[in-house]
Order: C-alpha cells, then sequence, then structure tokens
C-alpha cells in the first residue's frame, strides 16, 4: 500500500534526518528539549493583537533550520497534514470578534481577523518547534532526556516502545495489503466483507512480530528497563545555547523589539 | 565436575495437552563443540533451541547451561551465557543503528560506555562489519542484516552460541562469508539448518531430528553420508555429496 510504505518511510527519514551531524544536532537533547519547550511557551503567551511581536518569533526556526540543515519544505510538507485542524481553530475567530480594529487599503480589519490570525500563527511555529526538535534529536536521545526530567520511566518506555513497534504494525499491514491487492486488481480498496478478517490477520501477526522482537530484546538482557545511550555530560556550550535563545525570547516577547531596531535607525 | 556446557536430559515438551513436539530429548555439548541440528520441517529444532535459552518453559526433564539448572530464577544468567541469532533478522533488530543495536546487550547488562564501545567495535570486527557501525538497520541488506544479526549477539560474549536457519534467504558470496565467519568462532555453537552443505562445513557433529525425538547423534560425515537415514527423515544427502548422476563429488570439489 503507498500510504503505509510511505508512512514507513516517513519514520525512516525522520530517524536519518535525525541522526546527522550538525551543530545543532550536536547540543544536548536536554537543553534541546528545553529550548523548544521554551519556545513554544514564549510563542504562546504572546497577546492575540500582538501580530508583529509574534512574527519576530520566526527566528527560532530560521535559524535552526539553516544551521541544521534540516529540509524546510519536508517540515511544510508534515504541516500541511496538521494545517486544517492549525486552522480550524483560528478560522471562527472572526465570527465571535467583530469590532473593527483598523483599516487596511479600505477593508476594515477586525479583532477576530488579527486574533484568528495570531492563533494561526501560533499554531505553525508551535509545531515547527516540535519538528526542528525531533528533526535533530533521535528518539533515543529524547527518551534520554525525559528520563533526565525524572519522567516516569514506564512512560518513557511507552513512547520509545511504541516508535518501535509501529513500523512493526504498519510493515505486517503493507504486506497483508500487498498480497491482497496482487490478487483483487479490479479492486480500488480492500473490499468491506474482508476487512474483518484482514483485521485479525494484521492484529495475530503483530502480536507475533512484537514477541519475536521482545524475545529478542529478554535474550540481550532487557528487563524491563530501557538503557539509554549514555551522552556526554552538559557542557558549557549547551547551557551557552539554552541562555542565548531563553534571552531571545524573553526580548522578543517582553520588549518592543521591531520597535527598538526602527528606532536604530530613525 | 561435568565438562559439557550444555546437557538436555530427557526433556519433554508439548504446547497444547497431548501433543508433545519435544520426546525425551538427551544430549550433551561441550567446550568447541559445533553441533548442526538437522530434521525434516516441523520436528521440533526450534521449539528445542527456544528451550536452550528459556523462551519456552514448561517442559519436563532438566537442562542445565554452564552448570546452572535452567529454570525461571536462573533465565537472566543462562541468557548472559547464551547468543541465540533469530531465523528472521528483522526480528533481531530493532534499534535504529547497527551500534545500537550491537551495544544495547552490553548497555543492559550495566557495562560503563567505554567497555560498551570496546565490546561494539570487537563484535564488528569479528564479523568485519565495521563499515555498517553507523547504518540505519532498515536500509541494509539481508546479507548484512545476518552479519549485523550474529555481531549482536558476539557482544555479550556468550560461551554458546544458538543460531536458528542462519543461512536462509543469503546469497551465496554471504553465505560462503557466514561459514567462514562461524568457522572461526571458537564458541560452542548449535545450528539448526535444512542447509546440510553449510553444516557439512561447520559443524563437527550432527543430531539428527525426526518427530520430535533424536533419531541419530554422531559426526557429521556419518550422518550426512548415510543417504538411506536422510531420506527416511524427509532430507537428502547434502548438494557437494550428490555430485553428476551416479558420481558422488568429494566434498571442497570445485569446478
Amino acid at each position: 500500500m503507498g500510504k503505509i510504505s510511505d508512512a514507513i518511510y516517513e519514520i525512516h527519514y525522520m530517524d536519518t534526518i535525525a541522526s546527522k551531524d550538525s551543530p545543532i544536532h550536536r547540543i544536548h537533547p536536554l537543553i534541546k528539549l528545553l529550548t523548544a519547550i521554551a519556545y513554544i511557551w514564549f510563542t504562546v503567551s504572546f497577546d492575540k493583537y500582538n501580530v508583529a511581536g509574534l512574527l519576530t518569533m520566526v527566528i527560532y526556526p530560521v535559524v535552526v533550520f539553516s544551521v541544521s540543515g534540516t529540509s524546510f519544505r519536508h517540515s511544510v510538507k508534515k504541516l500541511r497534514v496538521i494545517l486544517p485542524i492549525i486552522l480550524l481553530m483560528g478560522i471562527l475567530n472572526p465570527f465571535f470578534e467583530q469590532t473593527p480594529r483598523f483599516t487596511f487599503y479600505g477593508i476594515i480589519v477586525t479583532n477576530g481577523m488579527v486574533s484568528g490570525f495570531t492563533l494561526i500563527v501560533k499554531g505553525c511555529f508551535a509545531v515547527l518547534g516540535s519538528y526542528l526538535l525531533i528533526a535533530t534529536t533521535t528518539i533515543e536521545s529524547l527518551c534520554y532526556a525525559l528520563n533526565l526530567l525524572h519522567v516516569p520511566k514506564i512512560l518513557v518506555t511507552q513512547i520509545l516502545l511504541t516508535y518501535r513497534y509501529i513500523t512493526v504494525l504498519m510493515s505486517e499491514a503493507n504486506h497483508i495489503f500487498e498480497a491482497y491487492i496482487l490478487r483483487a486488481p479490479f479492486q480500488k480498496g480492500v473490499h468491506f466483507k474482508v476487512w474483518g478478517s484482514l483485521l485479525g490477520q494484521l492484529l495475530l501477526r503483530s502480536i507475533d512480530r512484537a514477541g519475536a522482537l521482545y524475545d529478542s530484546m529478554v535474550l540481550r538482557g532487557y528487563n524491563g528497563e530501557f538503557r539509554y545511550t549514555q551522552l556526554r555530560r552538559l557542557q558549557w556550550q549547551d547551557f551557552a545555547y539554552l541562555a542565548a535563545w531563553a534571552g531571545a525570547f524573553a526580548v522578543l516577547r517582553y520588549t518592543d523589539f521591531l520597535n527598538m531596531v526602527g528606532n536604530l535607525f530613525v | 565436575m561435568s565438562h559439557n556446557h550444555i546437557i538436555c536430559d530427557n526433556v519433554c515438551f508439548s504446547y497444547e495437552k497431548g501433543s508433545e513436539v519435544l520426546h525425551n530429548i538427551s544430549f550433551s555439548c561441550g567446550h568447541d563443540d559445533a553441533v548442526g541440528l538437522i530434521g525434516a520441517n516441523g520436528v521440533g529444532k526450534s521449539t528445542l533451541m527456544r528451550i536452550l535459552v528459556g523462551l519456552e518453559m514448561g517442559f519436563t526433564g532438566e537442562v542445565t547451561v554452564g552448570e546452572i539448572k535452567v529454570t525461571k530464577k536462573t533465565l537472566p544468567r543462562i541468557r548472559e551465557k547464551i547468543g541465540y541469532v533469530f531465523q528472521d533478522s528483522d526480528n533481531q533488530l530493532f534499534m535504529p543503528t547497527v551500534y545500537d543495536d550491537i551495544a544495547f546487550a552490553p548497555r543492559n547488562y550495566g557495562l560503563p560506555p567505554d567497555q560498551v564501545d570496546e565490546r561494539v567495535q570487537h563484535a564488528l570486527d569479528l564479523v568485519g562489519i565495521d563499515y555498517l557501525r553507523n547504518k540505519h538497520t532498515y536500509k541494509m541488506s539481508g546479507g548484512e542484516k545476518k552479519m549485523a544479526s550474529i555481531a549482536t549477539i558476539l557482544a555479550m560474549t556468550p560461551d554458546v552460541i544458538l543460531m536458528d536457519e542462519p543461512s536462509i534467504a543469503l546469497d551465496p558470496k554471504n553465505r560462503r562469508r557466514l561459514i567462514n565467519i562461524l568457522n572461526e568462532l571458537d564458541h560452542i555453537k548449535i545450528i539448526a539448518s535444512h542447509d546440510l552443505d553449510m553444516i557439512l562445513e561447520t559443524c563437527s557433529r550432527v543430531i539428527l531430528m525426526s518427530g520430535g525425538r533424536i533419531i541419530k547423534d554422531a559426526p557429521t560425515r556419518e550422518v550426512l553420508t548415510d543417504r538411506e537415514l536422510l531420506e527416511a527423515n524427509g532430507l537428502e544427502l547434502p548438494f557437494c555429496l550428490q555430485g553428476d548422476p551416479g558420481e558422488p563429488r568429494p566434498f571442497g570439489h570445485k569446478h
């Protein structure tokens, strides 16, 4: 199935780009996680009518995209999937807040339009921030960071194993669908009459595969607790990275940065 | 003190009541033994291997590995001594890169990072796949996956290596490479396979199974040259011994 194999490819693609080497990739995962959380927190905390201030937050994705070498085009493709939900969040604002705010080339812009726009921008920035985190940090490193933050081990292990097993489930679904479609050449999809048996097959096969993987893990000493890659200790560069971004976010959030820059030239 | 590292004494096993898969299996393996486990499909070879590593419990009789009796309590210690290579490498490799997969066991056994690195490097060197060190496992060919699977268990520095159909789905070059690697490893090896030519080249002794029983336990040449015995148990002579009609080709013969 094209869509399933595409999805498997996507997961592997994210694994590949997350293990690249760049100054951003080399930052300690805990710092990258905290920076991403700070970015999202500062971004969503902007006033709903402060469009100009909010747009300055684009600096973070721009810098991280360019330094890490992550493909912007790919992130837009990913954003496309979630964009309808983001649009849905902001699209109703113009109906609720109809007070005119200003006129733009003769068009009356209402408070609702502005707040709807900022909501959409906030959503896009938050998704980009999260995307950049997983595009520059492997799932193992992320789980290691969560571990350092004392997130319950059981939860972290669940995240890690779900991520690993999801491809197992998808590849089994792919095999079943390919075997079906090769013997049903004139059908566009799977006939509803066989949905039940195919899903049953998928469940049984996935349990078998997951069981075999688990066997392989316990035979190599796995006892319910994942041992993560022992990453290097936090270094001053990591703290500097976090401090620089946190400082930049605070300046952009709590000062009228654009005005200050404008005043320098006027 | 026994010199046998693996002892199976009257082992019986069934998945369901009334249909025994293994009947009174008794054999032992000592230092440097390379044992081929052969037999037709469904005779219990894989089940026997799974019992040896404690993946199937609930058997009767006694299994001892390195003088430790296999029980639920001793499983962690048993598994530290045995490396098990799965038939399907995709079941063995679940970490994103070859390095992470090989390092999985040493990390689980609590080794410090520098020793983990040492173990991984040693395993990669033994199998000759240092070039795959940072490769993503899903991008590798079947042959590379098999070599990586072997490396994952070598990093545990096991005393015993169990392999389930190791040469399956390998092209001739990778199969030859596998045979060379197996011959270089001085561990106790138990290899379950239908590839009798490979068994002939890698094992000094063969256990022939049929219907859940051991039919013959003897030196490799003795078993694998006995056409009647093999055919009676759903097998045939290794290809290298079949030769041209009427003229058996000597082992190792090249055109």
